[in-house]
Order: structure tokens, then sequence, then C-alpha cells
């Protein structure tokens, strides 16, 4: 399986997620930069944290304008699974590719530590190498990680089981009912605020992110590649 | 040319905690007649005038990318820009 990390100016967890996928999952993956006209060689497209266009005007706000965002809607619009971490995520809903929008933290402090995050829902391609409501370590690290969206799409949301992560203790940013990954409503599209691609080796911390990189690639090979 | 003023706010259902903290700072300042405090952002355009409508043309600005509209209002004044 073919992975896009893709670059925006700004972007600094490119390197953790690259990392994740080649050394530690021992797929392909390339870096993207942010003028990419072209993204129908990869099988899944990844967007990294950090601060794209130093979050100006508003998070994602301009990366959203940049040439590769058509191709992301592409790819979203053909199936192909697309991850949004952090940032990442922040730019997936000024896209509009995930409803919703991420405020400041509602105690104004940028929260970096590792949180507990539930498994709310494990039948995403994203989630089945997971129990469902199963408790996992990951780390955050933002200052606008408050999920916002109005009641109508937050019944929505339920309806169509979109919500996949919730914080499971107390929530560290002020997110409607805790919610710290979303899906679209095909599932293809996931956004989560937390960054498993910092959890992907014991060595740095835990790997309980491993497991989400892990189902993706399952359920591609699954669906991609015949065992004739 | 005109001179455009773009004023973004918050929506009212939608809680602004910079502006909650302003309201808690001013208050322990004795101005307790603050009731709310809202934090917003003011844009200032310069726009030549051409074949499409000025009008026209900032609201798509702002729908586009100046505004998130699922978690701000936006409004904005044209003025004749004054040459220096």
């Amino acid at each position: 399986m073919k992975f896009a990390v893709i670059v925006f100016p700004g972007s600094n967890c490119d390197l953790d997620m690259y990392h994740a996928i080649k050394d530690e999952l021992g797929e392909e993956v390339e870096y993207v930069w942010h003028d990419a006209k072209d993204l129908s060689e990869f099988d899944g497209i990844l967007l990294p944290g950090g601060f794209s266009y130093g979050d100006y005007l508003r998070c994602g706000a301009m990366a959203n304008q940049s040439n590769v965002m058509s191709e992301v809607v592409k790819a979203a619009e053909a199936g192909k699974p697309i991850l949004g971490i952090c940032n990442g995520f922040q730019v997936l809903t000024e896209a509009g590719l995930l409803p919703g929008a991420l405020l400041r933290n509602k105690n104004l402090k940028f929260m970096c530590r590792t949180v507990e995050l539930k498994v709310v829902n494990n039948a995403t391609q994203f989630t089945t190498g997971y129990e469902k409501d199963e408790i996992i370590q990951i780390p955050i690290a933002h200052g606008e990680g408050n999920y916002y969206c109005d009641d109508e799409t937050l019944t929505r949301l339920k309806e169509n089981n979109q919500i996949v992560f919730k914080y499971a203790s107390e929530g560290p940013n002020g997110s409607i009912e805790d919610i710290a990954g979303i899906v679209n409503e095909k599932g293809n599209v996931l956004g989560m605020m937390p960054h498993p691609e910092r959890a992907v080796h014991d060595l740095i911390g835990g790997s309980d992110g491993l497991a989400l990189f892990k189902s993706i690639v399952k359920q591609w090979r699954e669906t991609h590649v015949s065992h004739a | 040319m005109k001179k455009v003023k773009v004023y973004v706010t918050l929506r009212e259902s939608v809680l602004d905690p910079q502006g909650s903290a302003v309201m808690g700072a001013l208050h322990s300042m004795e101005y307790s007649e603050v009731k709310d405090v809202r934090i917003g952002k003011f844009l200032e355009l310069q726009i030549e005038e051409g074949t499409r409508d000025v009008d026209t043309v900032v609201k798509e600005m702002c729908e586009k990318l100046l505004a998130n509209t699922v978690i701000e209002d936006y409004r904005f004044e044209v003025e004749e820009a004054v040459s220096k």
C-alpha cells in the first residue's frame, strides 16, 4: 500500500507520520508538497499535524486553498482512506470533508500530554484493530482542538456512528461530548486531534497508535489484493 | 479604489473563551458593568474596481476564506479609498 504524506508550509508532524508508515508499518510512503496536482498513484492520503501557514486567519484555512486539496477531495470521493491528524483534522473540516470546526481550547492553553482515548466505534476501516470501547494511550499537542458542531450535526454524527474517538477521562479542550475524532458519512475520511503517529513504538512511550495504521492497511489488502 | 472593512466574529451559539477571559479581567479591574465580551477579527482590504461587483466579490471571499461560517459570522463595509 502506498501512502502520501501531504506537506504544507508549517507542517511539523510529517516526519513522524513518514516514520510510522515506513519503519513501523513497512509500507510505501512519499512526501507530497502542497502544490501537487495529482495524487492518483497513492492508495491512502495522510494530512499531518503542525501549523500550516502559521495558523494565520484560522487553523487550516489557507492550507485548504492549496492545489493539493482539490486532489484530496477527489481521493475522498473515490473512497480512498484519508487521515487528518491535528492540523490535518482542522484542514479537513475547513475543506468540508468533515463536519464542524475546531475552536480554541476552552482553557486557552496549548495542551501537550498523553491522554486516554476511548474507541467508540471500532467498525471503521481505521479502527478494526481495536476492541470496542478499548481505552488507548495517545499523545495530544494542540491549542485549538475544541471540537464544535451544531446540534443538528451532532445528532447526525451519532445516528451515523461517525464519532470514532472520545477523550476517556476529563476532556482536555472543551470538545462537544468529549469528541476526539470523527469520520465522514462514507467512513473513509478520519480526522482526529490526538497523534497516533507519535505512539507507534514502546521506545517513544507507547505503541497504541500503531493499530490504527495497521487497520487501514488490513482493510486495503482485503479489498485490493486477490489471493488467487 | 475601494476600502473594504470586514468584521468576523464568532457566532452567538459558539463559546468565546478569549472573550470570557477578557471579561474576567475587566471585572477584576472593577468594571462590573461589562456583561459580555466577544473577540473577533478586523480585516481591511483595498480593492481595485474592475468588471466584477465589489459586494459580490467580497461576499465570495468571506464565504470561501475570510470567515468559516460553521463558527463565524461576518459583515463588511465598502468605502471610497482615500488616495495617498
